[in-house]
């Protein structure tokens, strides 16, 4: 309930139900548990964070280091190819006064930078490819729950039905034929090929989701917006997108971290011009022993794009996926 | 502003008969008042007359031109809805502007702020404006929902039972305020209620709407004195009007298992049984009254006290008003004024003319 800054503050202190033994006991209570819960699950993202920013020593020292001397080799082997050194010219490499400061830290460890890798560039191919099919699936998906929502389509219960139906699959048993048709038709290795991909499987838990945010909009609305001199277009982006805005929101959030963590297909339909972040971390693994720092700096910078996108929806988000519970 | 036709409209969902050759016409200027239970197809009325549904037969027209193919933004009305009137999103200055912005009317936001002001006045909500419409009260909302359909000039205002959300003493202070818009600016207005007082004291005209089928039109007067039918009847006055089925035998009227006998009207054309009708304001209680009963119970209601009279196996309805001064199980005289003494067939419930 909102309280009209206009009057007087109220005082709450004579809230006896705040301030009673069981009351803070609960309240020390739920606390802790939150805390305990946050503790756990935040473990392994503190790991992350940190080995990213570990030496190498550092990372597989057993017991693991909490405090340490934080460097950016982790990032800079990341984004870089190099080559070892002949133990023998590295300290004459050493001594070259042209290294600028990432190859000055790579020297220490004997490597020469040959050139970038390909980490920027899968990372700007899953940020294409996951934004373009969030896009495509909230758009359709929110005329499609529209139309199912307000009209009589013919043959309603069976559509929605098959849309459903195209989830009861596990999508990787269709790998392989669609690895064949992408082949035929050119999508192999294209954007454009994952951005329809992910569209299709993300369609039908948009159209699903954004049709039950719609049905909880009173028709009465669009309707005054109608009689008002409204199309019925403009009604709904005018009165009903407003509305909706929570559960496009929320739909918008689910539907990208599908897009942006999917790996199977990625995988298996890219080779090198939209190869996306999720499949060619691993690759980091590659030679000379595990580069943890290394992975832990790609994962950190696939992680960050997600966190950016959820914290600016959060607001959205807090009601969008208690629909139905919170609204009037 | 417009005159309303509807002629023969029939509307179905489904297997339903929501509304069955309904014809009526609302007059340039006129409050046209629907009154009927829940379920009598008021609401579609409305609806069929905005746009927002589609008749299955019959025809609409707006100063005899039809609109069957107009679209709602077409039509030009203006509609009051029961629930949920106010756009959430929008503060309660861009909901009155809202139809001012439509596109197609192409006002300048100088004129439409000025007839925002001008709207927010005749419902007395200026100080409200900048406000969220979350959080004003019911009055507060539906006073902004009428504000809202005043802002432009609507060929028709259309109510849905607008005042039936509110609290009692709301409801009135809001129905006194609607009459007085509607008196001055004179505007054709179509009004649904389930509410027999709203429908008397605002309407110029009261149709009565039974499941879909329009009974009775007229004034409130003439509905409330020459009732078309049984129902009419028991729809429109508190305390209810009294119905007793009775027989005509020697020139008198009877009704069975009771003391009630009343000289036959003359030249009257009665049939031997029929359903007897009169209002209890017309049972005066009095000692030069011509039948007696007993009282059976009081309701005192300060204006005036319903008192409830045993007569045989019936009881009767008289109004005394202000606060009578009986007590229950005493015996009383009382005539019923024959002059407003109602006939109805007693099968189908229909008025008997009795000239």
């Amino acid at each position: 309930m909102a309280v009209s800054t206009t009057h007087a503050p109220i005082t709450y202190a004579t809230r006896v139900d705040k301030v009673g033994p069981r009351y803070q006991i609960t309240r020390a209570l739920r606390i802790i548990v939150v805390l305990l819960y946050a503790v756990i699950s935040l473990i392994p993202v503190f790991w992350m964070v940190t080995a990213a920013f570990k030496s190498r020593p550092d990372v597989v020292a057993i017991p693991p280091k909490v405090f340490f001397t934080p460097t950016i080799e982790g990032f800079i082997s990341l984004l870089t190819k190099r080559v070892l050194l002949p133990p023998a010219m590295v300290e004459e490499y050493k001594q070259r006064d042209d290294l600028n400061f990432a190859e000055r830290i790579m020297a220490e460890r004997g490597q020469r930078i040959t050139g970038p890798s390909q980490y920027g560039q899968r990372l700007v191919n899953s940020v294409i490819i996951a934004s373009a099919s969030t896009v495509l699936s909230v758009l359709l998906g929110v005329l499609a729950a529209y139309a199912f929502s307000r009209f009589n389509v013919p043959g309603k219960g069976d559509l929605l039905f098959f849309i459903l139906s195209t989830r009861m699959l596990p999508p990787v048993v269709v790998t392989i034929p669609i690895f064949l048709m992408y082949q035929q038709l050119r999508l192999y290795d294209t954007h454009l090929g994952l951005i329809l991909l992910y569209t299709v499987f993300n369609l039908s838990f948009a159209v699903w989701l954004l049709k039950g945010f719609i049905d909880e909009i009173p028709r009465e609305y669009e309707e005054a917006a109608l009689v008002d001199g409204y199309s019925r277009l403009q009604a709904f982006r005018k009165v009903v997108l407003p509305q909706a805005i929570t559960g496009i929101a929320a739909t918008f959030v689910f539907c990208l971290i599908f897009a942006w963590n999917e790996y199977a297909f990625a995988l298996m339909l890219t080779s090198e011009r939209a190869r996306t972040a999720p499949p060619s971390i691993p690759t980091v693994l590659g030679t000379g022993g595990i580069e943890w720092s290394a992975i832990a700096a790609g994962t950190l910078g696939f992680l960050i794009p997600v966190i950016i996108v959820t914290f600016a929806l959060r607001d959205y988000l807090l009601r969008g996926v208690t629909f139905g519970a919170l609204r009037k | 502003m417009a005159t309303v036709e509807l002629s023969h409209i029939t509307k179905k969902f489904g297997s339903v008969v929501a509304l069955n050759d309904v014809s009526f016409t609302v007059k340039d200027g006129e409050f046209f008042v629907l009154l009927g239970q829940t379920g009598a197809g008021k609401t579609t009325t409305l609806r069929v007359i905005a746009g927002l549904e589609k008749q299955n037969a019959g025809d609409v027209f707006f100063d005899g031109v039809p609109v069957n193919d107009a679209t709602p933004a077409e039509r030009d009305t203006a509609f009051v809805f029961q629930y949920y009137s106010l756009y959430p999103t929008m503060s309660v200055y861009d909901n009155l502007a809202f139809p001012l912005r439509a596109p197609g009317r192409n006002l300048s936001e100088a004129e439409i702020k000025q007839r925002v002001h001008e709207a927010a006045e005749r419902v007395r909500i200026t100080h409200l404006l900048q406000r969220s419409t979350r959080n004003l009260s019911g009055g507060e909302m539906q006073r902004v929902a009428i504000g809202r359909a005043l802002v432009r000039r609507p060929r028709i205002f259309l109510m849905d039972e607008p005042l039936s959300n509110l609290d009692a003493k709301l409801r009135e202070a809001l129905r006194i305020e609607l009459n007085r818009l509607q008196r001055e600016a004179h505007s054709t207005t179509l009004f649904v209620t389930h509410d027999q007082i709203e429908a008397m004291t605002l309407a110029d005209r009261v149709g009565v709407l039974r499941d879909g089928v329009l009974v009775q039109v007229g004034t409130p007067r003439e509905i409330y004195d020459f009732p078309a039918t049984t129902f009419v009847a028991k729809l429109v006055g508190v305390p209810r009007i009294n119905l007793y089925d009775a027989v005509r035998t020697d020139g008198k009227i009877r009704v069975p298992d009771s003391t009630i006998e009343l000289a036959a009207p003359p030249h009257a054309a009665l049939p031997e049984s029929f359903t007897l009708g009169f209002r209890p304001e017309d049972v005066q209680i009095g000692p030069d009254g011509d039948l007696t009963g007993q009282i059976s119970l009081l309701e005192p209601l300060g204006v005036e006290t319903i008192v409830h009279i045993r007569s045989g196996r019936h009881s009767l309805l008289s109004t005394v008003s202000g606060i009578a001064d009986f007590s229950i199980g005493s015996e009383v005289r009382y005539r019923i004024v024959r002059e407003r003494l109602h006939f109805f067939d007693r099968k189908t419930g229909h008025r008997l003319s009795l000239n």
